[in-house]
């Protein structure tokens, strides 16, 4: 019974980090492909380490699969906060059917410094 | 105080990294502890008695954690539906947003999950502002978009963090 639901969510956790390879080739501006990229295969790594904790159980490997499921979720979000600043301030423009762009008009306005 | 906080917190980390408890092993951990307590002390937890009141544990691992599990299935699958979809039904933009919370981890975890939940992504934060690049725009002002994005967070982190 253990060894079907940890196959399962592992399972899951593929299926989700192939749909977010397929975001990375198909969404048009980087922004964009930055949701899938980072976020869908997030999930689906989640996914694969919770899969890994239910099938060894409660031991040493699990407990760190456990751990790094914490970690991602810091490191994973930083890092993709910090992509998306980076291409703003380097001039990145958004994809041509976008609908707004407050952060723009804000730093146009001199609302926020540089 | 805080330093005591942080060093018992790097060693629990240490004892669940490494799931022993031979002596040569606490030994480093203690060490490593240290080191990070020394140099990281400073920074660490403004207000360090609020970690000693048990319902802010209880709000967040009880109710806070399976409430974000559930979001973030729910808009992944949105997300893979867009992603899949031939036609790609997208329209994305940067909406400005505006929180309550006060505290720079509060911020920090808001942030995060914002940026955790597929559909919305942080771009920048400037005081109680947050510009969000969200995959579909379904409101441009400023009320409407804090309503629909922040305030399902929001109400669970003012009462973990503030």
């Amino acid at each position: 019974m253990r060894e079907i639901i940890g196959i399962i969510l592992i399972g899951i956790g593929v299926a989700f980090d192939v749909f977010g390879c397929i975001g990375l080739i198909r969404l048009p501006d980087v922004y964009n492909r930055l949701q899938a990229a980072t976020k869908g295969v997030t999930v689906g790594t989640w996914g694969i380490l919770i899969g890994v904790c239910v099938l060894v159980g409660f031991n040493s490997l699990g407990v760190k699969a456990l751990l790094a499921v914490i970690l991602i979720f810091f490191t994973s979000a930083t890092a993709s906060h910090a992509l998306a600043r980076g291409a703003h301030k380097s001039g990145t423009k958004l994809w041509k059917r976008s609908v707004c762009d407050r952060y723009e008009e804000d730093r146009k306005n001199a609302k926020i410094k540089n | 105080m805080r330093r005591v906080i942080l060093f018992i917190d790097s060693f629990i980390l240490w004892l669940l990294l490494t799931w022993t408890l031979n002596y040569q092993s606490l030994l480093v951990g203690a060490g490593f502890s240290l080191l990070v307590t020394v140099i990281f002390g400073k920074r660490f937890s403004q207000r360090p008695i609020k970690w000693f009141e048990p319902q802010r544990y209880f709000w967040l691992i009880v109710l806070y954690m399976p409430f974000f599990a559930w979001q973030c299935l729910k808009a992944n699958v949105d997300v893979a539906y867009r992603v899949l979809h031939p036609k790609m039904p997208i329209e994305p933009g940067i909406v400005r947003v505006r929180t309550v919370l006060k505290s720079k981890i509060g911020r920090t975890v808001l942030a995060n999950s914002i940026t955790m939940t597929p559909g919305t992504l942080s771009v920048d934060i400037r005081d109680e502002y947050l510009y969000i690049h969200w995959i579909k725009v379904y409101a441009q002002d400023e009320e409407n978009a804090t309503r629909i994005i922040v305030k399902k967070f929001e109400r669970f982190l003012v009462r973990i963090f503030e």
